[in-house]
């Protein structure tokens, strides 16, 4: 049932928490095999992360970088759900627009991200707006491909039962389009995490990714590490925090899921 | 008793291309009459189904149900060949998906009745075939619709499971006087259910036989069953 969890699920998380102490001993013992202060051990990045964190350096950043994440991200999905949507249901259209897609989807992110700045100057506005440019074609084709894909037989269902359109929506569409919103949203999110902050080194008054490029000025890797340890840690938790336990509720009825 | 509603199909040309499926086909189903369209595979029994139910208006000619075009006539009663649930929804919620103001004490006594005491909250791929066909018909008598129309129903599963089934058609549709319309390509299904058998065959497709089945559903034994089938094969081969 959703919801609970069984103990092959628990095992397979245990498993899942138990790789990344893994990854942390293996760190460990090339940092000891290496003696360098370029490569330094993950007990001085988690020791920098804290002193950073009491300095108050780390947690503004973090929070300047997040939230442009967030709504850069919630700007892109709803623009690729958008568009993929239509050029899903009309082949027109699709045929119309579809080498735009194709073109926002292979055209290098610094090109999309210097155009902006120089045409809005190094403001919040361009950097969300590149990373939108950025996203939101994958988004809308990984949509389009869940609008071909609905099920005529259901269709043919609703239509002979006359289900209202609402409801046609939110009982027959959206859970065929659940799987497909899903995988965008988390390619599209750690997509959107490594633009943001190489857009933040390139132009930006603060974040992870500013604090880097500083960090970088001086060669200091237990700054670049102790920044990149704490968005990791973030990542981790929204992963298990939000997007694993939506992909559960929303997905639970896949045989796979379960 | 409900009775069931009173059907006319009257088909003046449906074509595919440039290939006319129907060229004059006509046949009336009184209220509460089991009638059976049986033929081969591909003869365009599905078809003619889908435009009664009003997935395929694209005909000309008329389908009256008691007196309305499909599209202005209630809801029927539809079972695919295929049980088509949602696999999102439990089998109450595909009940309720089909008639949001269903009560849900209504949609578990629909359930019971098909033989589903205890799969409600069970979704689709919890449940064997047989119980997702239960599903699809309780879905079908979910709407309170005087004509069911079944589209080869017993086709793809196991012999008994599909006498279960037909058992369960027959009892549902005697205790409801429903109108009932079955496509199907085996003529046991027909001897066991109909009231009555339109066999059709050809292109453009024609009524090649109309036969009324005299003895009571209730009252046909293997014999009698056989018998029919014989008959319904000869009409099919000749």
């Amino acid at each position: 049932m959703a919801g609970s969890r069984t103990p092959k699920r628990q095992g397979k998380i245990g498993l899942e928490w138990f790789s990344i102490l893994l990854l942390l001993a293996l760190w460990q013992v090339i940092s000891m095999l290496v003696q360098h202060r370029l490569f330094p051990s993950p007990i001085v990045v988690f020791i920098e992360v804290y002193d950073l964190a009491r300095e108050g350096l780390l947690f503004p950043d973090l929070a300047k970088t997040l939230s442009r994440a967030a709504a850069a991200f919630v700007v892109a999905m709803v623009a690729g759900i958008v568009i993929g949507s239509v050029l899903g249901r009309f082949r027109s259209l699709d045929g119309l627009f579809g080498n735009w897609v194709l073109i926002g989807l292979n055209i290098p992110a610094i090109v999309v991200a210097i155009t902006f700045y120089i045409w809005f100057g190094l403001t919040e506005f361009a950097l969300i707006i590149a990373v939108v440019v950025n996203k939101a074609p994958l988004v809308s084709v990984a949509m389009r491909e869940g609008v071909r894909d609905l099920d005529y037989g259901l269709s043919e269902l609703a239509h002979v039962y006359r289900v209202s359109f609402w409801q046609r929506v939110q009982k027959f569409i959206v859970p065929q389009l659940m799987p497909y919103v899903l995988t965008a949203a988390r390619t599209g999110l750690s997509l959107i995490w490594k633009i943001v902050l190489v857009f933040e080194v390139l132009g930006s008054d603060g974040g992870v990714g500013f604090r880097i490029g500083l960090f970088f000025q001086h060669f200091d890797m237990k700054g670049i590490l102790a920044y990149t340890v704490a968005f990791m840690a973030v990542v981790i938790l929204f992963e298990y925090g939000v997007l694993r336990r939506l992909e559960h509720r929303v997905l639970g009825w896949r045989p796979a899921q379960s | 008793m409900a009775t069931g509603a009173k059907l006319i199909a009257d088909i003046k040309e449906k074509s595919f291309g440039e290939e006319a499926l129907f060229d004059g086909l006509r046949f009336e189903v009184p209220a509460g009459q089991v009638v059976a369209l049986i033929g081969p595979s591909g003869v365009g029994k599905s078809t003619l189904l889908r435009m009664i139910g009003g997935i395929d208006p694209d005909y000309e000619g008329d389908i009256l149900i008691d007196d309305l075009v499909p599209a202005d006539a209630e809801v029927p009663g539809f079972v695919f060949q295929d049980p088509r649930l949602l696999p999102w929804e439990t089998a109450l919620g595909n009940l309720l998906a089909v008639k949001p103001d269903l009560a849900d004490d209504e949609g578990r006594q629909l359930l019971v009745n098909v033989g589903l005491d205890a799969a409600e909250n069970l979704r689709p791929g919890e449940l064997s075939g047989g119980m997702q066909r239960r599903v699809a018909l309780a879905r079908a008598l979910a709407v309170s619709s005087r004509l069911l129309l079944l589209d080869e129903p017993f086709v793809s599963i196991d012999r008994k499971l599909a006498r279960e089934l037909q058992a369960l058609v027959a009892s549902v549709v005697d205790r409801l006087g429903l109108t009932v319309l079955l496509v199907t390509h085996d003529p046991y299904d027909a001897a066991v259910l109909a009231d009555r058998v339109i066999t059709l065959r050809g292109r453009p497709v024609r009524v090649v036989d109309d036969m009324a089945l005299d003895t009571p559903r209730a009252a046909r034994n293997a014999d009698h069953v056989a018998a029919i089938v014989s008959e319904l094969d000869r009409g099919m081969r000749e």
